[in-house]
């Protein structure tokens, strides 16, 4: 940053936007994702034509892939809204950096998330049944279910973090604005700027919002993923009843969130050469983080089979045995593999700084987290109370295909967002730089 | 017509130096154009606290009562069920809902409260007109002295201006002919 000046800084992000060559790898990139959407378009509609039937799911087991790839893709949808705000509000100037394109990802991620529940409803048509809304069957929804619950978390959750992400860039609009050489550019970055001029009144009143935002967003994340669990933790179902769900599903939201931030940006910064800008000290402060989230789920694991051994509950217990040690061993065993034992690499610092040993750990870790909800699903599920309901459950292609389709949809929607938009924001880098500089006077 | 003069610092601290003078000489109507916050222009400036804070919490509070009521008259009026023999007004169930949508009105009016106290959506702007303006949003601090100023007169204003070391001094005008 030192070398930097405001001008520097402002041209160097913008031009990545405005005057650079579309690239091979970024072509290669686009296509990739772009061919998983056409997969995923035609699994949804084949989905819509014969009905769930399609997928592997069947009761005892009804909540195979779409609800595993809901949680996974809302928990990876966390980190982006926690840097922004959470560590906005503990004045963690790191964060300048790498907030933008964490909210983006936040935002495609909860995006994948929503059309797992709407998929997975039957009879998806009639979704906005879910809504309070004065309908000539006389329905209301039952506000006592998690399930209704989640309709609101989930979509206020989508809202206030485009809000936050579209508040964020307005500056950076009118600096891109102001920087355009072509017509269209001018316009259409005038146009999304509202006609921002920076004046000291404007940043006043932007500044409160901001605070206010953030202020709003970091309970609100804590919600999300705690309404999410109480989907599971409400029901009586053996490995799901328990209390310690809603602190172990945010710390493990925030934990893939992490380990998602840095699959990203590692490639981003290689990318758009942004290592000025994403230095090794960021990527090694996501690594401790991801340590510390790791660490909080490891002992919500830990906790799980003990409160199964202290309740003396014959169920719980036999259903902590049996991930370990039933069908789904397999499973369980790349889960503790992924998410506990790897994560310890990175005690050492000479992994936290090694940018090909984060991006690879950070790929294990979402492995692992999708791995986590599967297991806790699909065991809990498949060995009900009643042995003539036990049942054995498999993924089919259609399960797949729309996993992988959803993970073309957020590539390509994240490929598009570093051509159209800056992913790094422009004037937090140079407030800064302001900053900076005046310790250095000081 | 002209909207007003416009000049530009190099660094914040001549900005809020330039601020003091400007204000010393009694001027009442300028504003300051930056590429960034910075600390110490409002009070500088002498703008009052805003209200964005009010009216998100305003929103807050109209989503919370809103919300609440709305559940209470889904489940207790016009949709009563008996769910494991619970009260039909259990509100402890319908407490998530309801922080859900405080919080949503309320950063939905936090939002749309800066916006319009803002004066934006506001695509077009005089100040606009001036070319070394693009660089607010870079690396320039403007000030511009507005004509509808009591004290304002063009040639004055200039060269006050420039005498607090302004770069470049420019009238804005209203219209481009």
């Amino acid at each position: 940053m030192a070398e930097h000046t405001y001008a520097s800084v402002t041209e160097k992000i913008s031009g990545d936007v405005l005057s650079r060559p579309i690239q091979r790898l970024w072509m290669v990139g686009a296509i990739c994702g772009f061919i998983l959407i056409n997969l995923l378009l035609f699994s949804v509609s084949w989905l819509f034509f014969r009905g769930i039937g399609i997928w592997g799911v069947n009761v005892p087991v009804a909540w195979g892939f779409a609800i595993t790839n809901f949680v996974w893709w809302i928990g990876i949808g966390h980190a982006g809204t926690f840097i922004s705000a959470f560590l906005y509000l503990m004045h963690q100037q790191w964060r300048g950096s790498i907030n933008r394109f964490a909210e983006a990802m936040t935002l495609f991620a909860v995006a994948c998330a929503g059309l797992f529940p709407l998929l997975h409803l039957g009879r998806p048509w009639f979704f906005y049944w879910l809504l309070p809304y004065p309908d000539t069957m006389g329905l209301w929804p039952q506000f006592r279910s998690p399930l209704v619950w989640d309709v609101f978390a989930v979509s206020t959750y989508l809202t206030v973090s485009l809000l936050f992400w579209y508040v964020g860039l307005i500056p950076d609009l009118a600096s891109l604005r102001d920087e355009a050489r072509k017509p269209w550019q001018k316009v259409f970055y005038g146009v999304l700027c509202l006609g921002w001029r920076g004046s000291a009144g404007h940043w006043s009143r932007y500044q409160s919002l901001y605070m206010i935002l953030a202020g709003l967003a970091t309970p609100l994340v804590v919600s999300v993923h705690s309404v999410v669990s109480m989907d599971f933790s409400v029901a009586v179902v053996p490995g799901w009843h328990s209390t310690i769900f809603p602190p172990f599903f945010v710390a493990g939201a925030i934990f893939s969130g992490f380990a998602m931030v840095l699959t990203i940006g590692i490639p981003l910064r290689k990318y758009f050469d942004l290592e000025d800008f994403i230095t090794i000290h960021h990527l090694e402060n996501c690594a401790k983080l991801l340590l510390v989230t790791g660490w909080i789920v490891i002992y919500s694991y830990a906790m799980e089979d003990f409160m199964a051994w202290y309740s003396g509950d014959i169920f719980d217990r036999y259903i902590q045995i049996n991930r370990a040690f039933g069908d789904y061993s397999p499973a369980f065993w790349l889960l503790m593999t992924c998410n506990v034992l790897t994560p310890q690499l990175l005690w050492f610092k000479k992994v936290r700084t090694h940018v090909g040993a984060l991006f690879i750990i950070s790929l294990f870790i979402q492995l692992g987290m999708w791995t986590e909800r599967y297991v806790i699903i699909v065991t809990s599920l498949h060995r009900d109370f009643m042995p003539s309901a036990w049942f054995k459950y498999h993924g089919s292609f259609w399960d797949w295909s729309t996993l992988v389709g959803s993970i073309g949809l957020f590539i390509f929607l994240f490929i598009l967002f570093v051509r159209i938009l800056p992913s790094v924001a422009i004037s937090e880098l140079r407030e800064l730089l302001h900053k900076s500089r005046r310790e250095e006077f000081k | 017509m002209i909207y007003g003069v416009l000049a530009g610092f190099e660094t914040p601290e001549d900005l809020l130096r330039a601020i003091k003078k400007i204000r010393e000489s009694r001027f009442t109507l300028f504003d300051a154009y930056t590429p960034f916050p910075i600390e110490g222009l409002d009070e500088a400036l002498g703008i009052p606290e805003n209200r964005v804070g009010l009216v998100a919490l305003g929103g807050g509070a109209c989503g919370a009562t809103l919300g609440f009521g709305m559940q209470w008259y889904a489940n207790v009026v016009a949709y009563p069920m008996n769910i494991a023999g619970k009260p039909d007004f259990s509100w402890p169930a319908f407490i998530p809902v309801t922080f859900e949508l405080t919080i949503l009105t309320a950063a939905l009016f936090g939002a749309l409260g800066m916006l319009v106290m803002n004066g934006l959506p506001r695509l077009y702007h005089p100040i606009f007109a001036v070319a070394e303006f693009r660089r607010a949003s870079k690396d320039r601090f403007f000030i511009c002295i507005e004509a509808a100023d009591p004290l304002f007169d063009v040639f004055r204003v200039r060269s006050f201006l420039e005498s607090l070391g302004a770069m470049d001094v420019r009238e804005v005008a209203f219209e481009t002919e």
